[in-house]
């Protein structure tokens, strides 16, 4: 199967991924190779197969809802590019 | 004693506590060692010696005073300097992933394994390079260059956890903590001939792991032998409140004896590790290698693992996925740098078109295909069925066998920039190592021979979950029996 350059920026754009030409053209040429090899996948008969997300047993792990020391507001803020309050700043959301 | 830097985890730990070396010594000596072997091999991202001379010091007080008073108990790691991967937090040193996008990065708490290792006294001296977010066989794909591979810097120390291995290999450092969610602990161990444990998914807590796919990551360990690895993995393992999928079970404590009764033991050969294309020494190396297993008393025997061939396309479907969700977090808000733009949206866009490296987008673009509307039945969905038809073999294998023997990888460790051109080609380095994170068993690397450049090769050993120690048993009884654990390179 081969990627079309729209569905290369289709995927980009859900990604939140800004790309240029050259990778959208190199991307569309891998991609497309790669899911070719993944297509054997489809050959298999896996009819009644339940599918595996985990291999540990999923199960609710619940505990106590108690208070405990915690990371403070400055610590959390320390990495962040910009802050303005004790809080994450951003450019507008809503024009 | 020729060098301290030749002191396995374990003897150093025993020379620490009878006095014969102290814990600066001992860090000194490697902080030396790094000075003069780093620049050729690049195997740290982060060096904190004067934070590890601290720690050291505070060890020797703590040595000083155990031995006037014995009877204190005393930590089982105290004052042995280790590496720590720079996927895993350690509060107050950069944790960077090998990503720009975490350049300046640096965590305000420690990752539940390092807290355990800390809390046994170890010293940590730095954090090692690796492939972009884990992503890689070759360290290549780190964004501040690559790792060299001590027995030959014009060649690739394995990945993801290349930075460790190369570490170790080279005596820059006793052991070091790796993360394999593909093989990135036992390819590069191969590679480089050293030891690498991956335990069981769910051994060992991911809390401050950074995720890459988080059905598949696991903690582990590169050593120099068995006993070490041993070591290490005993402090990290058991349940973690801090994550959902940490097992609530009983760690053993190993114990692991020079002379392991091998009779009853069945070692399973699984034939489709044995395919052509792998490189002839290596088969031979593996090959005998279960000879010597054989010799020791196990029995051997044939197993199939049918669903092999398919592990790969699986694997690259589903760590992709996760990793095109668990990715979503970096977007320049809350950590790492930002471009900025005058909306939102083209803050995310830029920033992460920016600072990620190409392959860490070319598998972000690959999972959110896979997961997206009117592809995720045929890929994803196909891709979790066929898992369970690999993690089937594996269980209907151990009703037969003990454990499973084969090659880490088809090849030794191949030249830098070899496969740079070809993901796919990259891809299918780690075709032997990724059934074992599929179905979420045991594994263990060791060396077991070497190739006629002078390459190491490795052998992995595969158990049934939690079954690290029969593992760590069984390596260790090879590891008594031959030397090629102890062989260095020569730089």
């Amino acid at each position: 199967m081969s990627l079309t350059l729209e569905e290369v920026e289709y995927i980009a754009n859900l990604a939140r991924l800004q790309l240029d030409e050259a990778e959208k053209s190199s991307f569309r040429e891998q991609l497309s190779a790669i899911l070719d090899y993944a297509a054997r996948l489809q050959k298999l008969d896996t009819a009644g197969i339940p599918p595996t997300s985990s291999v540990v047993r999923s199960r609710g792990v619940l505990r106590r809802d108690e208070p405990r020391p915690g990371l403070t507001v400055e610590e959390l803020l320390r990495n962040a590019p910009e802050t303005e309050q004790k809080q994450f700043r951003v450019p507008p959301v809503l024009e | 004693m020729s060098s301290l830097t030749d002191l396995t985890l374990s003897q150093a730990v025993r020379a620490l506590r009878q006095g014969q070396v102290s814990s600066r010594e001992l860090t000194l000596a490697y902080v030396e060692r790094i000075n003069r072997l780093e620049p050729a091999l690049h195997a740290f991202l982060t060096l904190a010696p004067e934070r590890a001379l601290a720690q050291a010091d505070q060890a020797d007080r703590r040595l000083v005073s155990w031995r006037n008073d014995p009877a204190q108990p005393l930590p089982a790691l105290l004052g042995v300097p280790i590496a720590v991967k720079d996927v895993l937090c350690v509060a107050g040193l950069p944790c960077t992933c090998g990503s720009r996008i975490l350049e300046n990065f640096v965590p305000p708490y420690n990752a539940t394994a390092v807290e355990r290792l800390l809390a046994a006294g170890v010293v940590i001296l730095g954090k090692t390079n690796m492939d972009e977010f884990a992503m890689g066989s070759s360290t290549e794909n780190s964004a501040f260059g690559p790792t060299h591979n001590p027995w030959d810097p014009e060649r690739v120390p394995g990945g993801s956890s290349g930075g460790s291995a190369a570490a170790v290999a080279a005596r820059l450092i006793s052991a070091a903590l790796g993360t394999d969610t593909g093989g990135s602990v036992r390819q590069p161990a191969a590679f480089c001939g050293v030891t690498g444990l991956k335990p069981s998914y769910g051994r060992v807590s991911r809390y401050g792991l950074v995720a890459y796919g988080s059905s598949l990551d696991v903690v582990g360990v590169l050593s120099r032998d068995a006993e070490d690895a041993a070591a290490i993995f005993s402090v990290m393992a058991g349940h973690d409140s801090l994550d959902a999928t940490s097992l609530d079970l009983q760690i053993p404590e190993i114990h692991l004896q020079d002379h392991f009764d091998f009779s009853g033991l069945r070692v399973g050969i699984p034939q489709e590790y044995f395919i052509s294309g792998i490189q002839v020494e290596v088969e031979t190396a593996v090959r005998d290698a279960i000879r010597t297993l054989e010799i020791l008393g196990a029995q051997v025997k044939p197993v199939s693992l049918p669903h092999t061939e398919y592990a790969l396309p699986v694997y690259y479907l589903i760590a992709p996925a996760e990793a095109s969700a668990n990715l979503a977090r970096y977007d320049g808000i809350r950590y790492g740098p930002r471009l900025s733009a005058k909306t939102l949206w083209d803050v995310f866009r830029r920033t992460r078109g920016e600072k990620f490296g190409a392959e860490v987008k070319r598998r972000i673009m690959l999972g959110t295909y896979a997961l997206s509307a009117g592809y995720y039945d045929a890929y994803y969905g196909q891709a979790q069925k066929v898992r369970t038809l690999i993690k089937q073999d594996f269980e209907l294998a151990f009703e037969s066998v003990d454990v499973i023997a084969a090659p880490v990888a088809p090849s030794t460790a191949f030249r830098l920039g070899e496969h740079t051109g070809d993901p796919l080609a990259m891809y299918l380095e780690d075709v032997f190592t990724l059934p074992a994170n599929l179905a979420g068993v045991p594994g263990l690397a060791f060396p077991v021979g070497f190739d006629r450049q002078g390459l190491p090769i490795g052998m992995q050993l595969m158990a049934p979950y939690f079954r690290e120690e029969l593992l760590l048993q069984v390596c260790h009884a090879y590891q008594k029996m031959t030397d090629w654990h102890t062989r260095q390179p020569g730089i």
